[in-house]
């Protein structure tokens, strides 16, 4: 499915961000990065109207030639960036939300724990912390076919 | 299909599109009302229902108006629908029933039957009436008849087919209203037609539509078919529904290449699985691009031709609906797509041709959307068509790489082999741009010709994106296009080009905390400032690259090695020094003291060790590790003297310094927290309450300027400190990873060192941590010589052995074999040698470093102890035994009060004095080997005890009591109480009474010892006791020695009885009892009990013949109120100073209360004459008494009743009226001399009777 998630903290600092083994990591940081500028776009063109609306799903921030990056950002200003193949053409803009919906879910998961501090990175060597989340993007990533 | 079915490009294909309406009958007619109806036709819209429960539309309706001819009307299975003819019109102005049965009618059934052969059943028959040919023709039937007539003839129920349209081409009234009810029906059945018309053709096409999963279904086939559709919206400038068709392919041919992605291949589609051929790229210029779509027709088009068609066709409706904006969007949409749908049809494209493909493209959309939007509206819309620019650009890249335009050398053959083919597919150039200049067609033959071309338009690209994303504000979209372009720079060998664009880059992701991308980039950056042969910088990237974990070993390795290769260089200047952040190679990560105090005295070494975590992923070989040390004195501070530094600073020595978080943005991270505090304000004034609020304490930390404290990369300039003071570790091989360093230093001059800068030098690289924080410190001092010396206990306690510790510090003296201290000895002090006494020695941090004996040498006047060996910086503790010996008199000041004779006034006074010890001081003057002058130490040594003394006597037996309090917080055990009498008289005996010799006195209690005085003769007037107990404490066990007893000296004056006074009191003469309220007697009896004696020889004596008399007063006092004296209530007496001599005083005393009532008390004083010179001792009530008997002094033995009085009146009278009178003087007479024989005796006084009962009535 998806082949990158990232979370990226209010300072655009990424928190947490992971991508298919197979391919070139850096290409997806690369990618990610550049993304924020739609992100940032978005969030500020939303306006306090859109904010009422608690619409945390940004849609699709920019497409390439071979995937396609949406976006989602939560009411703490944390950004989560996924990348998704375009040649995956099954995920619809639901199943993108629902996955999002899976991650913002982790991430409070995450942000509860009280050994986990706010701002640090979301690491999975930390057996309680990060390894949720961790799996669950693990999950994410895994083709669905 | 039908080859006849050729659309007739005159008529259609133009936006002059009009649905199409034959006209039959009269052409000279139709001519003439043609202009009119053209105009007239649109002015009005037409509501249009539609079917399928699509919203109903405004409509304004055209029409292009042909001759009627058989060939129009379409044949069975036609599907094309803008040739079909929506409505057919027949022409008339016949009105003439002849001319109509000759011609007309044959003509219109001829029609009539040609139109249903067709089964068309959208017509109409106008009759166009014309008022001059009616004049004309008189005999005409009247104009009903022939409209009727055809009505009649052709339609049999649709009347409403048949209209009049009279007098066309004037301009009446009547004309109007003609036009406009012929226009009205003309427009209700031409959308009657369209929609029965699209109704059926929609319906067809749906069903073929449906059958797409039949084996012969072709795809090419139905897009003819709903484009008609398309075609026909459009016509009626219905561009949304006409785009809705559009779509509705996109989306159907989408699915179909997802489909056979998924392995559900449609055979249809293997057709546009082709190999690519051709990438000449979008055409926009055209409304239709009649080439692909007859290629779509024919069946030849590829995949990029029916998508190139499709969007051709999208972008046009959408122009027409102006969304420019959309257009771009879509196209990068389509642009992606495609390049996926060829990607997962696996068709064989030629590299590049897609490259090819969609620059082209990008730039002709962009080019359509430039040409139809001005300059304004375009960069205000930067945001949807920067993608496109940079998608281009991209391409643009890659093609540059591939056709070997961006090496250096120029393209090789190969290269040049592939930038033909590439140009080949191209095609030539379509004639509607031939004649732009721009062409995206030129444009990509221009750049792929040569290098320099190349160049040109690659660098006008990425100028032009990155110019536009950073007018928006997508800094990091700009910057990843600047990194592209600076590793073009790269390629072309031009990296004073790329630096800059790098270094932007790595600044903003830097500010953002990206590992893998600072990696990277900064990787980059290194090559290029290594070309630019910045070494400084090099070497600093090379540093920060070869730590980064991100980077392979190899790299890591290979960066490292490259600052070693610098480093082992030969300088050509040999004091040139780089100068490199530390925090890349190696990291502080801790500090740790030895002593851990970080205080050492002078000459002492102080051992520092640091841990550094290198950072290089291979071993290092430092020259050296320099610490720079500043150095201060600080005078006159408590805080840096040697006992403050020794007590003081007890930290365990280690200092742990953060980690650096260089990765992450400092900027954020960094921060402290907010430090808020409350504030209030009050008014001097009253103290109310003014102003109050919330203050942020840490302000300037918090709105320092984000540059300064995020900039990552450390200035170049850090300055290297030189100073006299450093710490210095050569040779030095840092491992990967913690390495612990230590330094040495030997304390020279006092005061507090600051560690300041962390150098490590590799040749001429220096790695510079410029400053150390936490404030790391270390301390030296220099301690004068001291001795101490102080109890043990709280206080130290006169007359047992006490512990006095004796501390002596050495400071920076050396304490050596025969040193010893010299104690002049105090002559009531002892300094007990004991047998075995150890003197501990101590380093100056308190860890014990020996223990040796203590000799100790007394003579008379000196004590010598010796002491035992020992460094500068020590402490040498011992404790010594003292006994302060008691001192030899009495304690004077008390004896004053010990004569008091009562004893409750004794007890109070005990209690008054409380714990207070009496104490004496001793000073003890030391000679210490280290200074000519002697050290005086005062030691305060406390009494345990307070002694009191009292006479107690029974009638003329005398006894002596002796308390003593114990004061201290010891026990004591009391033996061997002996009094002696100190005087000279020989008869007196001291009796003691005591039985127990030996008593346990515990803290804060007392013990009484009596004796009984016994004499022969006449006793001495005073006598002088001394009171000896030996003590020691009761808990201790044996002490080696014998402890002087305590003493107590006292003096007791007076002590032998001279009267007896006797007091008693007698009932009222014939009543058993005392009753309260009567009178009762008094009777004091005064007997003197001895002959003259010495005591007696004062001024009140007087002596006549053998008749010696002394005079005496009395008086009797009831402090208590227990009774009332009665008239005169004190008298003085002519006492005959003869054993035996008795005087009776006869008083009337009357009982206040009932009970067992004490007797008043009977006091006597000596009364002595007034020429004394001596002022009164007495206390103001016997002044007073005194002054009364001065009045009548006489009368004294007669019962005065007006003496009753109240005493105040007398004293007020008195006190004033004696004022410098010579007065008498009485004085007391000592409490040993009188004894009152009735003392504690009691009298029952019984209630009187009812006398003072008050009967209260209540109402």
């Amino acid at each position: 499915m998806a082949v990158c998630v990232a979370v990226i903290a209010k300072e655009n600092y990424p928190l947490y961000i992971r991508s298919t083994p197979t391919e070139n990591e850096l290409k997806f940081h690369y990618m990610v990065h550049t993304s924020l500028d739609v992100v940032d776009e978005k969030i500020s063109a939303m306006g306090k109207a859109l904010v009422d609306q608690r619409e945390l799903y940004l849609g699709l921030l920019y497409p390439t030639e071979d995937y396609k990056v949406y976006g989602y950002v939560t009411n703490s200003k944390v950004k989560f960036v996924m990348v998704v193949d375009s040649s995956n053409t099954a995920l619809r803009d639901n199943e993108i939300r629902s996955m999002f919906r899976k991650l913002h879910n982790s991430y409070t998961d995450v942000m509860c724990n009280p050994f986990y501090n706010p701002g640090d990175r979301i690491q999975s060597r930390f057996v309680c912390l990060g390894r949720a989340f961790d799996n669950m993007v693990t999950s994410m990533m895994i083709p669905v076919c | 299909m039908d080859a006849s079915e050729e659309p007739l490009p005159p008529v259609i294909y133009t936006m002059e599109n009009k649905p199409i309406v034959t006209c039959a009958g009269d052409q000279n007619l139709f001519t003439s009302v043609y202009p009119t109806l053209s105009q007239q036709l649109p002015r009005e819209p037409m509501e249009w229902r539609r079917s399928y429960g699509r919203a109903p539309k405004m409509i304004h309706l055209e029409s292009n108006f042909v001759q009627f001819k058989e060939e129009l009307l379409p044949k069975e299975g036609n599907k094309a629908l803008l040739t079909f003819p929506f409505l057919h019109i027949y022409w008339t102005e016949c009105c003439d029933t002849e001319v109509y049965k000759a011609t007309v009618k044959d003509d219109l059934t001829k029609w009539q039957n040609v139109l249903k052969a067709h089964s068309s059943v959208d017509w109409l028959i106008v009759i166009v009436e014309n008022d001059a040919k009616k004049k004309n023709k008189t005999n005409i039937l009247p104009r009903t008849s022939i409209v009727d007539k055809i009505r009649n003839d052709f339609c049999n129920k649709q009347s409403d087919r048949c209209v009049v349209l009279s007098d066309p081409l004037k301009d009446s009234s009547r004309t109007q209203e003609s036009w406009n009810a012929f226009l009205t029906k003309l427009r209700t059945l031409l959308l009657m037609s369209f929609t029965k018309n699209l109704g059926k053709f929609e319906d067809d096409m749906r069903t073929l539509r449906e059958k797409r999963t039949e084996p012969g279904w072709s795809f090419c086939e139905y897009f003819m078919v709903q484009e008609e559709l398309a075609f026909v919206f459009e016509m009626l400038q219905q561009f949304e529904d006409a785009l809705v068709q559009y779509d509705e392919l996109d989306a159907l041919f989408s699915q179909y290449v997802v489909n056979f992605g998924a392995g559900d291949g449609a055979n249809w589609l293997t057709f546009f699985c082709q190999p690519v051929k051709s990438w000449n790229g979008l055409i926009l210029r055209k409304p239709i691009d009649m080439e692909k779509r007859e290629s779509i027709q024919r069946r030849e088009a590829t995949l990029l031709d029916l998508r190139s068609y499709l969007f051709s066709r999208q972008c046009t409706l959408l122009l027409f609906l102006q969304r420019p904006w959309e257009v771009a969007q879509r196209a990068l949409e389509l642009l992606h797509n495609c390049v996926q749908e060829l990607k997962l049809l696996e068709v064989s494209v030629p590299p590049g041709a897609l490259d090819c493909w969609v620059f082209l493209s990008c730039l002709e959309v962009l080019q359509r959307i430039e040409g139809c939007c001005d300059r304004a509206q375009i960069d205000s819309n930067i945001a949807h068509t920067v993608g496109l620019w940079s998608y281009a650009t991209e391409k643009l890249k890659s093609l540059g790489y591939l056709c070997g335009l961006v090496s250096e050398k120029g393209p090789n053959s190969e290269d040049l082999n592939r930038t033909v083919d590439l140009l080949a597919g191209l095609g030539a150039e379509r004639p509607e741009t031939a004649n732009t200049a721009q062409s995206p067609y030129k444009k990509l033959k221009e750049a792929l010709s040569s290098v320099e071309a190349f160049e040109k338009h690659y660098l006008d690209l990425s100028h032009a994106t990155i110019e536009m994303y950073t007018s928006i504000g997508r800094i990091r979209s700009a910057k990843f296009v600047g990194k592209d372009l600076a590793e073009f720079y790269m390629r072309k060998k031009a990296p004073q080009k790329a630096e800059i664009y790098l270094q932007g880059a790595l600044k903003n992701y830097l500010a953002e905390g990206w590992a893998l991308p600072i990696t990277h980039t900064r990787k980059q950056l290194a090559e290029c400032q290594k070309h630019l042969g910045q070494i400084e910088n090099y070497l600093q990237s090379s540093s920060l690259l070869a730590s980064d974990c991100h980077l392979t070993e190899e790299e890591r390795k290979h960066f490292c090695q490259e600052i070693l290769d610098f480093a082992s260089q030969p300088s050509d200047s040999p004091g040139h020094k780089i100068v490199l952040p530390m925090h890349s190679f190696a990291q502080l990560r801790d500090l740790h003291f030895d002593p851990s105090n970080a205080v050492v005295h002078v000459g002492g070494v102080l051992s520092i060790e640091i841990t550094m975590y290198s950072q290089m992923p291979v071993p290092v070989h430092v020259e050296q590790i320099v610490v720079n040390v500043h150095f201060s004195i600080e005078k006159n501070s408590y805080r840096k003297t040697a006992e403050w530094l020794t007590k003081h600073k007890t930290a365990n020595g280690i200092i742990n310094f953060p980690p650096e978080t260089a990765a992450f943005p400092v900027s954020q991270n960094s921060l402290p927290a907010l430090e808020l505090h409350e504030m209030l304000e009050r008014s001097p004034s009253d103290n109310s309450l003014n102003t109050t609020g919330i203050i942020c304490r840490n302000v300037h930390m918090l709105l320092r300027r984000q540059e300064s404290s995020s900039s990552l990369e450390m200035p170049s300039g850090l300055a290297l400190e030189e100073g006299p003071h450093m710490l210095r570790c050569s040779l030095v091989t840092l491992e990967p990873g913690a390495n612990k360093i230590t330094f040495r230093t030997q304390a020279k001059e006092p005061g507090t060192y600051t560690l300041r800068q962390l150098c490590a030098s590799v040749g001429s690289v220096w790695f510079v941590l410029p400053h150390i924080y936490p404030i790391v410190q270390y301390d030296v001092y220099s301690q004068e010589p001291q001795l101490h010396v102080e109890p043990l206990a709280d206080s130290l306690l006169a007359g047992i052995p006490q512990k006095v510790k004796f501390t002596v510090t050495t400071g920076h003296y050396t304490i050596k074999n025969g040193d010893s201290l010299q104690l002049s000895n105090a002559e009531a002090m002892l300094i007990l040698c004991p047998v075995e006494s150890r003197a501990a020695v101590y380093s100056n941090t308190r860890e014990q470093s020996s223990d040796a004996a203590l000799r100790i040498q007394s003579s008379d006047k000196v004590t010598s102890i010796s002491l035992p060996a020992a460094p500068a910086y020590h402490v040498i503790e011992f404790e010594l035994e003292v006994l302060s010996l008691p001192s030899a008199p009495a304690l004077g000041g008390e004896s004053d009060m010990l004569g008091t004779p009562e004893p409750h006034r004794k007890h109070k006074d005990k209690q008054k004095t409380g714990h207070c010890m009496v104490t004496t001081d001793h000073k003890v003057s030391i000679d210490c080997p280290w200074s000519i002058y002697s050290t005086v130490i005062a030691l305060t040594f406390s009494v345990p005890f307070r002694t009191t003394h009292a006479l107690l006597s029974s009638g003329t037996r005398k006894y002596v009591q002796v308390c003593v309090e114990n004061l201290s917080e010891l026990d004591f055990q009391l033996s061997d109480s002996y009094l002696v009498d100190t005087g000279d008289s020989t008869d007196l005996q001291l009796v003691p009474l005591n039985t127990q010799s030996q008593q346990h006195i515990h803290s804060k209690q007392s013990l009484f010892f009596v004796w009984e005085l016994k004499w022969t003769e006449e006793p001495p007037p005073s006598l002088h006791c001394r009171f000896s107990v030996g003590f020691s404490p009761a808990s201790e066990e044996q002490l080696s020695i014998s402890l002087k007893p305590y003493t107590y000296e006292f003096q007791v004056e007076n002590f032998f009885t001279l009267y007896n006074v006797k007091a008693e009191i007698s009932p009222p003469s014939g009543m058993e009892y005392c009753r309260t309220g009567s009178l009762c007697s008094l009777e004091v009896l005064i007997t003197r009990l001895s002959d003259l004696l010495e005591v007696d020889k004062d001024e009140a004596l007087t002596e006549s013949d053998e008749h010696v008399t002394t005079k005496l007063m009395y008086e009797v006092v009831d402090n208590s109120s227990n009774w009332a004296v009665c008239g005169k209530s004190c008298g003085v007496i002519s006492m005959p100073v003869a054993a035996q001599a008795t005087h009776r005083v006869h008083m009337e005393v009357m009982p206040l209360f009932a009970g067992y009532l004490p007797l008043p008390d009977v006091r006597l004083f000596k009364y002595l004459p007034h020429h004394s010179a001596h002022s009164s001792q007495l206390d103001a009530d016997s002044w007073i008494e005194n002054d009364s008997l001065s009045v009548d002094k006489h009368g004294d033995e007669q019962p005065d009743s007006s003496s009753l009085k109240s005493r105040g009146s007398v004293h007020s009278v008195c006190s004033s009226e004696h004022k410098g009178l010579p007065m008498p003087r009485l004085q007391a007479l000592p409490a040993g001399q009188v004894f009152n024989s009735s003392s504690g005796t009691q009298v029952l006084v019984i209630p009187s009777q009812d006398d003072h009962v008050l009967e209260v009535s209540v109402t």
